[in-house]
């Protein structure tokens, strides 16, 4: 129990996958605009992050461990993910509307996203058990929610500012998330894996 | 024929000159106690650190105005905010940091800290914080090497707050914390950032901001106040493992973070209730890297963190309107 609130911790603040892993810096500069459609991406993040690592999982230690295709993983693990969350989300149209609705264009937009494959390549390479794996990969995406709601916040102000024309939209949002990445180095070791 | 004392105007009705300008310079007064105790303390160490931050910041100042086209520059660049954001970053350095380190920071502080974002009054984060903390993070080394104050020859010694971390809690079982409180040096142990010393000289400045209006005392009490919490439960759970709430008031930069950084109009909310809500993350996060983080000291970055948290608080803290 204890280790896996060190896990969650680690994965929400310490290693946080956008701050201090640089991984899915596409959607956290594209659809941080807004606080409202930053949650939205977040949730989405923390659906698909699951799902996918659960998935991966449960491939990799029974198909391709066993079978001695670990060689096999990324291409694997990408086919996987991709195909599965599309079929997730014809499948929610259908049988759960209201949620497909609340998701919206979030789900393609990251199913192939470096840090959804990211999230399902550590859990091997760092040998968490089932249960670890899972609660890394809810912990990694609620880290990631934290991060893009704060970020989409501190945007929001933008709008009033007189920011420079070429510092504008993507690369103020770039010099702000080094900023923030800055900040969170401060968290460094306070729970030791 | 009786004196009309009615005078009717229209507003404002403004007794007080109370322009960026003055603010800016009435802070600066506010440092000068730190200030002065830094060159008691370092001499010329302390003395070109301070010049050459303040030279650079102006200069970097004035020229990314230029470059934004600012039609008044010399109104704008004089108004005292880059002195102020520049004497800052200068007490937060080690005493004797090279020249172009106080360059690079002057750099960083006026481009990402501020002038990106549009200059003054727009910039998310404490600009002298941003500088430091990208020194810190770009010259480790550097901006861990402290000396022992009013010595002539140059001896280096960790902070209070640094041994305890290394050495554990032994180490510093016997430091006279009234000396620290005051800002005297103490034997072997380095002082820190020249300006972080004496907390009677920080407390000396915060009185007058307070005094004069131009800072609430709310951020300065609650931030202090979670630290004082936060580690005296810890000390009264296991006064073996953690150290006394009154060593960590007098050490590092709480008070100078406290007072002047944490209280910056710019980067912190608006209303009363984010005001607290701000400082009380502020002493958390402060608490929380002095006594598990990797980092010995943790005022920079829990300011920063919670500068980054201040949109969303403002958000959340929204007075509601009369009748609304």
């Amino acid at each position: 129990m204890g280790n896996l609130i060190i896990i969650a911790i680690d994965a929400m603040l310490i290693s946080n996958i956008v701050l201090m892993r640089f991984l899915g810096i596409c959607p956290y500069v594209g659809v941080s605009k807004r606080q409202g459609t930053a949650l939205g991406m977040g949730f989405a993040v923390i659906f698909v992050m699951t799902f996918a690592t659960v998935i991966s999982f449960l491939i990799q230690r029974l198909i391709l461990d066993k079978f001695g295709l670990q060689y096999l993983q990324t291409i694997v693990f990408i086919l996987v993910i991709a195909s599965l969350v599309q079929m997730v989300e014809i499948m929610m149209k259908k049988v759960a509307p209201a949620l497909f609705h609340a998701l919206g264009i979030y789900l393609p937009l990251i199913t192939t996203n470096c840090a959804i494959l990211g999230v399902a390549f550590l859990t091997i390479q760092k040998d968490y058990s089932f249960v670890q794996g899972l609660v890394f990969s809810i912990t990694a995406g609620i880290g990631y929610m934290i991060a893009i709601f704060i970020f989409a916040g501190i945007r929001e102000k933008f709008d009033f500012a007189d920011i420079p024309k070429p510092f504008q939209d993507a690369s103020i949002a770039l010099i702000t998330a080094g900023l923030l990445s800055m900040a969170f180095f401060g968290f460094a070791g306070i729970v030791k894996l | 024929m009786a004196e009309n004392k009615f005078i009717v105007r229209a507003a404002p009705f403004l007794k007080q000159r109370e322009d960026v300008k003055t603010i800016m310079w009435t802070v600066l007064i506010a440092l000068l106690p730190a200030t002065l105790w830094a060159l008691y303390l370092y001499r010329f160490r302390a003395l070109s650190v301070i010049l050459f931050t303040l030279l650079f910041t102006q200069l970097f100042e004035i020229i990314f105005l230029r470059i934004r086209g600012n039609k008044n520059i010399i109104e704008s660049a004089f108004d005292g905010s880059a002195l102020v954001t520049a004497l800052l970053l200068a007490l937060n350095l080690p005493s004797g940091s090279p020249w172009w380190m106080c360059a690079i920071g002057g750099f960083v502080a006026m481009l990402f800290g501020k002038h990106v974002y549009g200059g003054l009054g727009n910039n998310p984060f404490n600009p002298a914080l941003v500088a430091r903390v990208f020194l810190l993070l770009s010259f480790p080394t550097i901006m861990n090497t402290w000396t022992v104050g009013l010595n002539p020859d140059i001896i280096t010694g960790a902070t209070p707050l640094g041994l305890m971390k290394t050495e554990g809690l032994q180490a510093i079982q016997n430091l006279d914390l009234w000396r620290l409180f005051i800002g005297l040096p103490v034997e072997s142990i380095g002082g820190g950032s020249i300006g972080e010393i004496s907390e009677l000289a920080i407390l000396a400045g915060g009185l007058l901001l307070i005094a004069r209006g131009i800072i609430k005392p709310l951020i300065p009490i609650i931030y202090i106040l979670t630290v004082f919490i936060f580690t005296g439960i810890m000390y009264f759970v296991n006064p073996a493992a953690y150290a006394n709430p009154i060593f960590h008031m007098v050490t590092g930069g709480l008070f100078l973070g406290a007072f002047f950084m944490a209280t910056d109009f710019v980067t912190t909310p608006l209303t009363m209730k984010g005001k607290f809500i701000f400082a009380l993350g502020c002493g958390i996060i402060t608490s929380l890297i002095r006594l598990f983080g990797s980092y010995p000291e943790g005022v920079s970055f829990s300011i920063l963190i919670m500068n980054a948290l201040t949109p969303t608080i403002d958000k959340f803290t929204k007075t509601k309107k009369f009748g609304g």
